[in-house]
């Protein structure tokens, strides 16, 4: 894909990136963010949201992303066994002719999600559009979500939180994983790892609506191969790459 | 043996005397029960009546924790972070930690404890210091 025009790229967000205004009559505008829902509408199944990765612009050793989850996050970005992590980069190699790819790998939202099969709390839940996430309120931290998910895409927060974001509470003793940053994403934004990729230019992460035919990300995947992680396991992930 | 006990016993009325004596005087200046110090708070009004969310700031909520955390329902009106945003105390800039801070006053002289912000931010937003989309 051609690099955008930054001034282009800043009228677009400006203009219509995030939010279309609509005038409905002189003087009166509706602002709509991007997945079409007022904000005291609850979410429905009509939107799915999905993340295509394409690992041929993952380069090895680039951590923009995982960078700016923990930012937005909040997390510690520590790499001990008892950090939370919830994107890590995972190198790939193929030994016989060599070819190497590096991807982000974290929660992959699946439509099918083992973490919410086992959870005998019903903390760990799938929200009518396809975004799996942890009620902390009702977690009891027994960590069998973690020993359910094929992707390890969850960790338990070990040690007392301080000066968390308002709005990513996370506490000890609860399990946690990537959210889609979904504080972002009901704002009508996209999650901050996307956000961090498309503006370091890498252009590897697209994210929108998988039940939207014209959304970037259907089309793309209508038009070019991709691939769910461990497909044999038929979760339909939310999470797609395509190059591995 | 009878002379030390007397000793003692004058010592301990000694005691009790100014016991009371700094009690009686603590009751005048805080009037006859303590009341808990309040923070004023940024904004005219609150979200729903001053009785009303006395008594039940704790079902709504409780009750838009799971509308926002289920169904993706971010409206101020009702939302942990709208309260916190009002109530932080202007020195402290936290509703908990301090005596004085608004959630912390109160629910120490009601004895309930108060677990949302062990994982909740106490504290509004600060401003970055980049700037943010719009």
């Amino acid at each position: 894909m051609k690099p955008v025009d930054p001034t282009r790229r800043q009228f677009l967000a400006a203009a219509g990136g995030a939010v279309s205004i609509l005038t409905l009559a002189p003087g009166v505008l509706l602002l709509a963010p991007a997945h079409g829902r007022a904000p005291d509408q609850p979410v429905t199944g009509k939107v799915r949201w999905g993340l295509l990765i394409d690992t041929t612009k993952c380069a090895a050793g680039c951590a923009d992303c995982v960078a700016a989850c923990n930012r937005e996050n909040g997390l510690s970005g520590g790499t001990r066994p008892t950090d939370p992590q919830w994107i890590r980069k995972v190198e790939l190699k193929d030994r016989r002719p060599g070819r190497q790819a590096s991807l982000p790998m974290m929660c992959q939202h699946c439509a099918q999600p083992p973490c919410v099969d086992v959870c005998p709390t019903g903390a760990s839940f799938k929200r009518a559009d396809g975004i799996v996430l942890v009620d902390k309120h009702i977690c009891i931290g027994c960590r069998y979500c973690m020993m359910a998910c094929p992707y390890k895409a969850r960790s338990l927060v070990h040690e007392p939180v301080t000066g968390q974001s308002p709005d990513v509470p996370r506490g000890k003793g609860t399990v946690e994983s990537c959210t889609f940053c979904v504080q972002r994403v009901d704002r009508g934004e996209t999650p901050a790892c996307v956000e961090a990729c498309a503006a370091a230019r890498h252009g590897a992460m697209v994210f929108g609506d998988l039940n939207d035919p014209a959304s970037e990300i259907a089309r793309r995947l209508a038009a070019y191969p991709s691939t769910r992680v461990r497909a044999d396991l038929a979760l339909d992930p939310g999470v797609r790459y395509q190059g591995i | 043996m009878a002379g030390r006990a007397v000793f003692a016993g004058l010592i301990f009325a000694t005691a009790l005397g100014a016991g009371w004596a700094l009690a009686q005087e603590r009751t005048a200046a805080a009037g006859r029960v303590p009341k808990p110090a309040l923070a004023q708070a940024k904004g005219d009004k609150c979200v729903d009546p001053t009785d009303f969310m006395r008594r039940n700031h704790m079902q709504v909520l409780l009750h838009h924790r799971d509308r926002t955390m289920h169904e993706g329902i971010r409206t101020p009106q009702h939302s942990l972070k709208g309260c916190v945003e009002c109530h932080a105390g202007p020195q402290s800039g936290t509703v908990v930690g301090g005596s004085d801070d608004f959630c912390q006053s109160c629910h120490a002289y009601a004895a309930v404890s108060i677990d949302c912000f062990e994982c909740h931010a106490a504290r509004p937003r600060q401003a970055r210091a980049g700037a943010r989309k719009p």
